[in-house]
This record gives structure tokens, C-alpha cells and sequence, in this order.
């Protein structure tokens, strides 16, 4: 009986620190994933429009580097509208993401170099209504600069995610963000096929961070030609891992 | 002679329409291009340009270099030209078409150059010509020496007048071109200004120069903004715009951005906004229709981007129709057209490697995918490959592409990571190579 009335208490303490917080924020709408277990873990059932959001590597170098960036696209697929992509370094490969569902029509590419020069560029994107989504692709992302990003996401209701791509180990992890969300998306063995070829890939999605919301972490599918992600069909049927790192709730 | 005449002639005779109205025009244009030797230069119809060099020599180092840099720049852009410099336009049009190529005539000596030119180099008119040739008139030497009032009354006053105008006693006006002016606005200040008010002023100069882009049905694609300081120095800052624009509040902003780079020195005391290039842009019918959302208009986002890091760096990315990744996009500006078709197929990896990276390889059978490899000094097991897409090189480039054949495999080593790989036929063997990751 107890446990229930805390979780009253807990819950109305949360609904008015979000009432303070969001105070002066426009509320942008949300864009939901549609998998329930994923959408659930997330305040308003979705990824924020007007939010910044981060998305890290599992390792620091090239070969992880991959699965954040389609992960972004997937997400990108499902927004309409034209996109800002900030270059750091030339090495994405526009075809892939229009495997995602990201038509390369709507891309607008800014090969803008070091970090010095993404965020600000990020920046300016988002101040501009126009545009669905910035992303950037930055080593470093520090706190002033992740909160003029965030706040100027919220000005214009554009979603803004940046790709950490640090150079080594990710201590990024561990730092503080001002990202209403961080993510990390690591590969995973997939699903062995009953004939020689390759399946559909298979991601290991971490929220390791998220305002208002808990942890989590789910195995899905990669993104199909739509930019959906799918829960893994064998794992569908029973919690994986993500149920123990929930600590808390 | 006619057409048929000639053809009869030349029997491959390529014949093509005059257009008078063009060549006046092209002239005219390449006079406005001389003025950057002189201030005064005409077109000189149907195939001369006349300009006033008086006083210019000496910032080309000489009337020689002058002659020689323009010989220089109209033999670069494919022009056949004979030029020559004299006291009188008169003289200076004999001599170029009469006389040696670059012929200078020295000062006060035009009379005695002129003197073994012949007769026709006066610019007679051609009545006048002939009968001066059948007299037995042959050189301008020979019209010297004849009393002035028996010329005049047995060829008319045209000889006269033109022998006065080679030799300088009448005066022969040039009309000379105007220079094109680009639309612009200036504001001179009663005090030196610094560079903190400079933005209300900008904000000024774009609203009078988008007035007069209005009138003229045209928009602005280059602006130059020139700040004259004090000590007689100019500051220029220049902002390119992705469409024809005369947004007055936008254009203000592409420069009060980057007002902190202008040096104001000891003051500013005048300043000019400069419509460099512009393109006709008419008025346009807004979207009325119920339910139309109007496409975002980014143009002002790309612009000031632009400013930024450079227009070059701003780019969208369009298929090429060719098989090997590499050469698969190229650049298109950030505001083209959608492109919609024209992409891959096959599966492609979302990070390129380029160039690729070679890899030592293991593989059970030769014409197997690989089974072990090493990328980035770690050992990879594959568990899983696809392939091969056969890719071939582009033969009607180099003879050495025709020889390229290469391989590629989808392979998924045991943590999940996927690669691009291939393999290349040459003389030595197969090599096998990284392309891309896939996730």
C-alpha cells in the first residue's frame, strides 16, 4: 500500500519539476519510434522535435561509426522536410541513406571541418524554421555549446542530433550533456539466415541517458527502407538484457 | 561578288548570316572593356575601337607595354587585333590598318608617318577614293603637296577634312562608352562613423539599393559592401546570395554578421552597398490554394551559411551513372532541383573509405569470400558474406581501367560489424581491399 502511495507522491513531484522546467519551452510533439517498449522509455512516448539529441559510436574509430549515422538517418527518414547534415569528415556515403528511407533530395550537406565550425553551423541551422532536423557530426560536444543547441532547437522546433565521433576511447559517455537525450547504437551479430547471404543488421540500442525518462537498452533490428527499426523477431517474446540495467525505473 | 558567285568559286564555302545588330553590340561591349586602360574609349563601327590613351601611358610603364598588354589580353581571348597609337584618332586608324602591326608614331611626327601611307588610309569616302587613284594620287604624300583650294574644288572638302583631322588642325571627338553601372547605394557621413553604427547604415544602403533592384525588376546574386576610411583606405566585404534576392532585411543581415572584420582605421566616411551581379526577378505569385503548405524557403539559411564557411562547402549530392563508388555523386548547389532517380540499387555501405585500404586476407578457396582478415590491426573471423557484385572499370577513360575488374563481398565478422570488401585482378595476383562499413 505504501509503494503505491510513493508512487503517487513520485509521480505528481514529477509532473510538477516537468512543469517548471518546460516552463517557457514550446512543446514541439514527439516522434515516436513505434515499438512499445522503446516509446514507453521515452517522455511523451517518442524522440522530442525541438530537442537535441546525441547519438554515440560503441568505439572511437572508423568502424563504429556506421551504425550512428543510419541509426540518425532512420530517424531522419521519418521527419519530412529538408535536412542540415554537417560534415566533419568526408567519409558518409550518401547511397546508404537513402537505403534508410532518407532521400538524398533532401539533404543539404555543410562540410564544415572541426567541431569549431559544426556547432555553429548547427547552430545557425536550427535558429532557421525551415528546416526538420540538423545533425552534426562533432568530437566534442560541451555543455554551453549543447545548451545553445538545445535552445535553439526548441526556437524553431527543429530536431537537432549530433554524432559523437571522438577520436578515442569514448569518455564522452561518462560526461555531462545537455542533451535531452544520449544514445549509443553498437552492432550486433545478426540473426544467421537458413541460406549463405547476410540478414537484416542488428543493433544493440542503449538509452543511456534521457530527461525525464529512464535507461534502457533493447536489441532491434536495423532500420528498413523506411528509416523503422523492428524489435528482433527471437527476442520479441521475452525482456533481454534491458530489464536488469533499468535500474530503478 | 553574291553567294552564288562565290560558291562557284570555293565550292565548300561555309556561309553564314551578318548579324550587324551583334557584332555593334559585341563591339561595344569590348569597348567598355578598354576602359580599363583609358577613360575614354568607343567603338569605332563596323571593326575598330578608338580609345584616348592621353595621360594613361605611364601607369602601364610606356605606350610600347601598353600596346603590348593590350596585344597580349585581346590574343588570350582568341581576338586577331592591329593596334596602333598616334597623335589623332585619324592618324592612329591609318596606321593601324595601313601601316607596320604596333606601329607607334612619335609625337609631332604624325605628317611624316603619314606621308608614304596610301591615299585610302584618309578614310575617304570610296566615290572619292577611286577618283583620287585614277589622278594618279597614290600616297598621302602626293595630296601634300597640291595647293589646299585646288584640292577642295576639284575632290570636295572631304579631303581637306580629313587630312586636318590626321594631322591635327580639326579636332575629332570621341563618344566614349559609359561604363555599366552596377545598382548601388552610398551614404557619405558629416562625421567619421566606427563600426558600431555601421549596421544601422548597412540596414540603410540595403533598403535604398532593394528600392532601386524593384524598380528594375531585378535581384542582387553578389554584393560588395565598401566601407572608405579616413586615410583614403577602402574595406570591402562581399556576400554571394543562392537566388536573385532584393530582401532588404536578409541582405542587411548576410553583412551586419561580419561587420567585426571591417578595420575602421581612424573613421569611416562613406559608404556604398554594390549590386555586382543581379538577375532579373520579377514579382511572384504566393501560393493561394487551400491546403498548399508552401515549400520552406531556404535560400536565406544557404546564404548566410555560405558566409560562413564558403559556398563551396554547401553542397547536395546527386548520382552519377557509374558503377565504381568513387566517382557515384557529385556536387550539386544546395538549392538545385531534386534529382529523384538515379541512386543504387545494391546494397551500399554508409561510411566510404577512400582510398581503400588494403587488407591481408585468408580464404578457404580462391574464388571463396574471405574467411579472416585484418583491418585496423585487429584480426576479423567473418561469420556471414554476401557476393559478389562484379564492378568494372570504366574503359573509355584509361586503357589501364579497362583492365579493372573488381569483387565486392558483404561480410558480417562475429561481433557484427559488416564490411565492404573487394577483391582486384591485376598483373600481380588478387588483391583485396576495405571499401566501406556498413552497420
Amino acid at each position: 500500500m505504501a509503494d503505491v502511495r510513493d508512487q503517487r507522491v513520485i509521480g505528481e513531484l514529477r509532473a510538477r519539476i516537468g512543469a517548471i522546467e518546460g516552463g517557457g519551452r514550446r512543446r514541439c510533439g514527439v516522434l515516436p519510434f513505434g515499438i512499445a517498449v522503446l516509446d514507453r522509455g521515452l517522455p511523451g512516448g517518442g524522440l522530442a522535435l525541438g530537442a537535441l539529441h546525441e547519438v554515440n559510436g560503441e568505439g572511437p574509430d572508423l568502424a563504429h561509426a556506421a551504425a550512428p549515422a543510419l541509426f540518425v538517418a532512420g530517424v531522419l527518414a521519418r521527419l519530412e522536410g529538408p535536412v542540415l547534415w554537417c560534415l566533419r569528415r568526408g567519409d558518409l556515403f550518401a547511397p546508404a541513406l537513402a537505403e534508410v528511407g532518407l532521400h538524398p533530395d533532401r539533404v543539404i550537406y555543410a562540410e564544415s571541418g572541426g567541431d569549431a565550425a559544426v556547432l555553429p553551423v548547427m547552430e545557425e541551422g536550427l535558429r532557421y524554421s525551415g528546416l526538420a532536423a540538423v545533425v552534426g557530426e562533432a568530437a566534442r560536444l560541451p555543455l554551453v555549446a549543447g545548451k545553445r543547441l538545445q535552445l535553439a532547437a526548441e526556437s524553431s522546433g527543429a530536431m537537432a542530433l549530433v554524432i559523437r565521433r571522438c577520436r578515442r576511447r569514448p569518455e564522452g559517455i561518462a560526461e555531462p550533456t545537455a542533451a535531452v537525450t544520449r544514445w549509443r547504437v553498437a552492432v550486433l551479430p545478426s540473426a544467421p539466415l537458413a541460406m549463405p547471404g547476410l540478414g537484416r543488421p542488428r543493433w544493440r540500442l542503449e538509452l543511456l541517458r534521457c530527461r525525464g525518462g529512464g535507461e534502457g537498452a533493447w536489441i532491434v533490428e536495423a532500420c528498413d527502407a523506411a528509416g523503422r527499426l523492428a524489435v528482433a523477431a527471437d527476442v520479441a517474446d521475452r525482456p533481454a538484457a534491458p530489464a536488469a540495467r533499468r535500474a530503478g525505473g | 561578288m553574291t553567294v552564288a558567285h562565290a560558291q562557284a568559286m570555293v565550292p565548300a564555302l561555309l556561309v553564314t548570316e551578318a548579324d550587324a545588330d551583334g557584332d555593334a553590340a559585341a563591339l561595344e561591349r569590348l569597348a567598355r572593356w578598354c576602359l580599363r586602360y583609358a577613360p575614354l574609349a568607343a567603338p569605332d563601327p563596323p571593326d575598330g575601337i578608338v580609345i584616348d590613351i592621353t595621360g594613361c601611358a605611364p601607369l602601364f610603364g610606356g605606350e610600347a607595354a601598353l600596346l603590348a598588354d593590350l596585344d597580349a589580353r585581346l590574343d588570350g581571348a582568341g581576338l586577331a587585333v592591329r593596334a596602333a597609337i598616334a597623335d589623332t584618332w585619324a592618324a592612329a586608324w591609318a596606321l593601324a590598318r595601313f601601316a607596320a602591326p604596333a606601329m607607334i608614331a612619335p609625337p609631332g611626327a604624325t605628317a611624316e608617318v603619314l606621308a608614304s601611307l596610301p591615299a585610302a588610309a584618309l578614310r575617304l569616302p570610296p566615290a572619292v577614293a577611286v577618283s583620287l587613284g585614277r589622278l594618279g594620287f597614290e600616297r598621302i604624300a602626293d595630296l601634300a603637296v597640291i595647293p589646299r583650294a585646288a584640292l577642295a574644288l576639284r575632290f570636295g572638302a572631304a579631303v581637306l577634312e580629313r587630312l586636318d583631322r590626321a594631322e591635327g588642325r580639326l579636332a575629332e571627338p570621341i563618344r566614349p562608352v559609359s561604363e555599366a553601372q552596377a545598382p548601388a547605394a552610398r551614404l557619405t557621413f558629416a562625421e567619421p562613423i566606427g563600426v558600431d553604427s555601421l549596421a544601422a547604415i548597412v540596414r540603410r544602403l540595403a533598403r535604398m539599393l532593394c528600392r532601386d533592384l524593384a524598380s528594375a525588376a531585378r535581384g542582387a546574386r553578389r554584393l560588395d559592401l565598401l566601407a572608405f576610411r579616413v586615410d583614403r583606405e577602402v574595406a570591402a566585404l562581399r556576400a554571394g546570395l543562392a537566388q536573385a534576392c532584393r530582401d532588404p532585411d536578409h541582405i542587411a543581415r548576410l553583412f551586419t554578421e561580419r561587420l567585426g572584420s571591417i578595420d575602421p582605421g581612424f573613421g569611416i566616411e562613406a559608404a556604398e552597398l554594390v549590386a555586382q551581379r543581379t538577375e532579373p526577378l520579377d514579382a511572384r505569385q504566393l501560393a493561394s490554394g487551400l491546403g498548399a503548405v508552401p515549400e520552406p524557403d531556404l535560400a536565406p539559411l544557404i546564404d548566410r551559411l555560405a558566409g560562413r564557411i564558403g559556398a563551396r562547402r554547401l553542397f547536395r549530392l546527386a548520382p552519377v551513372e557509374s558503377d565504381l563508388p568513387e566517382r557515384a555523386l557529385r556536387r550539386i548547389p544546395a538549392l538545385s532541383p531534386p534529382v529523384a532517380a538515379g541512386w543504387p540499387d545494391a546494397p551500399r555501405p554508409a561510411r566510404l573509405l577512400d582510398p581503400p585500404e588494403p587488407v591481408a586476407v585468408t580464404a578457404l578457396l580462391p574464388d571463396d569470400p574471405p574467411a579472416l582478415f585484418v583491418w585496423n590491426g585487429r584480426r576479423r573471423r567473418v561469420c556471414r558474406a554476401d557476393g559478389p557484385e562484379r564492378v568494372f572499370g570504366e574503359w573509355w577513360r584509361t586503357p589501364a581501367e579497362a583492365a579493372e575488374i573488381r569483387e565486392y563481398f558483404r561480410v558480417e565478422d562475429a561481433d557484427g560489424q559488416r564490411f565492404w570488401l573487394f577483391r582486384r585482378f591485376d598483373a600481380d595476383g588478387t588483391r583485396w581491399f576495405v571499401h566501406g562499413l556498413f552497420a
